[in-house]
């Protein structure tokens, strides 16, 4: 029915890597287990302005979840609401909980610490952002705020994440030069072994290509895609052919609801609300 | 396009072209103006005081005899008071500008504190001088000693810290700044191992441009009562048995450059006029030497951040 739709449908041989078979078959038909979920969430910028509604997602571990939907719509909102982000400027109120599995605990609370949620979810900007040090210090520095002095320790965990962000290669005869000497995709893929130099239970990507050119921006998507099978992992995209290519699950959000939520197929091909579709298509005005 | 529309077009931006020129001389002349006099006036103070320029004149006390009068106890008198300048004014400027932009939670008591703040930087100098002759002259009794007028000077200079602290910090982009809360940095931590490091350069800039405005300070030195014939130095600093004896220097009465400077030209004797003229010529080079160094750590932190 929806054959003059343009959203590219996700044939499983496109995908760059695919897992081996024996893995595969399990990965497509068993239910994947919750990692968190959102549930009745709310959130105020300011005390006033009220960007996310009622939103109720659960997020699949070790799975691609992506957050489509027209600038404004609050994906953005909603990402930064799962390492307490909004918790730094002042005003900003959540309602509703944010519960992180297995131990079932809402991280939205206000019990609980802000920097504790920081340090099992993990995120990478929008723009890269590496500190003005070295290759080595920006991936150490997670660990370092984590009170680990070792130097072994620190080595093995920073090549780890290097390895992991598929920049280790390019950087391992360098890694005391300032990162900023680095290209725009190596500084985002820098940032990437960064987040996961601290074993993060989520990966949070906040529109990580945007600011990249297409052969960067693959290799990011490359990575995504890689990652899956260590971390589970919630992207925001503006770029809905990136959301078919990475993710497993999507979700259409617009002014700050969860308009569907499903899989991606399923979103990409056969949408049951009208407004995804209108989006997809590109008929959204 | 037609012949005549495309004269029409040139005329025009040759009209616009020719009011660029006109700025150009005229932003030059403003410039050189400036340039002229000031060069003017250190080559004349420079030609006035070369003769009395040499090793003598920095050893010797003040004298009755111009020719043997020298600048000892003003240019030491000068260094321990900037001194202590540093140390009282530059942590209290920079932990206030770090609190105000990353610490103090927006609402108008910040914002009261924030125009007082900038408005300090205006005040007169004497006015810090009245400030200090009641306060620490005679309600702490610090007396007419180097370690008052090193607090008179710092509080001088603390808006200008400030005030330096907080734009170079205001220079740190948010991202940073939410690179390292999502690592899980406190506060603190973000400010320590990040907004400070990185700012470092244009705070050092402001610390350096405030000590050189202070070095140049006559009248609140002046209103707390330093003295302007001053013939012995204060005991060396941190020597002497303790506990007193490494500070006795703090308390000492001692004389700085611009006091002996003003000490001199009001001599009738034109001796001594050249004695000011080359004591002049010290606080201009102490000064620009300062602005050397503040040039060369921007330049340098500039090259490795860039945002």
């Amino acid at each position: 029915m929806k054959s003059d739709m343009q959203a590219p449908a996700r044939p499983a041989a496109d995908r760059p890597a695919p897992p081996p078979p024996a893995a595969a078959a399990p990965r497509s038909t068993m239910r994947p287990a919750i990692k968190a979920q959102a549930r009745g969430l709310n959130f105020y910028y300011g005390g006033t302005v009220q960007a996310l509604k009622n939103i109720d997602l659960d997020l699949a571990e070790r799975r691609v979840t992506a957050l489509i939907g027209p600038s404004g719509c609050g994906k953005s909102t909603f990402l930064r609401c799962f390492n307490r982000m909004h918790d730094l400027y002042p005003g900003n109120r959540y309602e509703g909980e944010i519960v992180l599995q297995p131990d079932n605990v809402n991280i939205l609370d206000k019990s609980v610490d802000p920097i504790e949620v920081r340090m099992r979810i993990s995120m990478v900007f929008q723009k890269p952002n590496p500190f003005p040090k070295s290759i080595y210090e920006n991936v150490a520095y997670g660990l370092r705020v984590r009170g680990v002095r070792s130097r072994a320790r620190l080595d093995d965990k920073v090549e780890e994440a290097l390895r992991g962000a598929a920049l280790w290669d390019e950087v391992k005869d360098r890694l005391d030069d300032l990162a900023f000497n680095l290209s725009g995709g190596q500084q985002q893929r820098l940032c990437i072994a960064r987040a996961l130099a601290t074993d993060p239970e989520i990966l949070l990507f906040d529109e990580p290509t945007s600011a990249l050119d297409p052969i960067a921006t693959a290799s990011i998507e490359e990575l995504v895609h890689e990652l899956r099978d260590k971390v589970t992992i919630l992207i925001v995209t503006h770029n809905m052919q990136q959301a078919a290519r990475v993710s497993d699950y999507t979700a259409f959000m617009h002014l700050g609801e969860l308009v569907e939520f499903g899989d991606t197929n399923t979103i990409f091909t056969n949408p049951s609300k009208k407004q995804t579709e209108d989006y997809i298509t590109g008929r959204y005005g | 396009m037609e012949a005549a529309r495309l004269a029409q077009m040139r005329a025009l931006i040759a009209r616009h072209k020719y009011l660029d020129r006109i700025f150009a001389i005229v932003g030059l002349m403003a410039m050189f103006a400036g340039m002229i006099t000031l060069t003017a006036l250190f080559i004349d103070l420079l030609i006035d005081g070369a003769p009395r320029l040499n090793w003598d004149f920095f050893t010797s006390f003040p004298s009755r005899r111009a020719s043997q009068a020298g600048i000892l106890s003003a240019w030491v008198g000068t260094t321990l008071v900037m001194l202590v300048t540093a140390v009282a004014g530059v942590p209290l400027g920079i932990a206030a500008g770090i609190y105000l932009e990353e610490y103090a939670p927006r609402n108008w008591i910040t914002d009261l504190i924030e125009i007082n703040v900038t408005n300090l930087a205006g005040v007169p100098s004497i006015v810090y001088g009245l400030l200090a002759l009641g306060l620490f002259v005679y309600q702490l009794d610090l007396g007419q000693s180097i370690l008052a007028a090193g607090l008179t000077l710092g509080l001088l200079i603390l808006p200008v810290v400030i005030v330096a602290t907080r734009e170079s910090i205001r220079a740190v982009p948010g991202s940073i700044r939410e690179a390292a809360y999502a690592l899980g940095a406190t506060k603190w931590q973000c400010v320590a191992h990040h907004v400070l490091p990185y700012s470092t350069a244009g705070i050092l800039t402001g610390v350096i441009i405030g000590m050189a405005r202070a070095i140049g300070e006559t009248a609140p030195i002046i209103t707390i009562g330093a003295l302007t014939f001053i013939a012995f130095l204060p005991p060396i600093p941190f020597t002497g048995d303790p506990p007193a004896g490494p500070f006795e220097w703090l308390f000492a009465p001692f004389t700085v450059l611009p006091i002996q400077m003003f000490n001199w030209l009001s001599r009738p004797q034109a001796a001594f006029l050249e004695n000011a003229a080359a004591a002049g010529v010290v606080i201009i080079v102490m000064t620009l030497a300062m602005n050397a160094v503040a040039i060369v750590i921007r330049y340098r932190y500039r090259k490795r951040i860039k945002w």
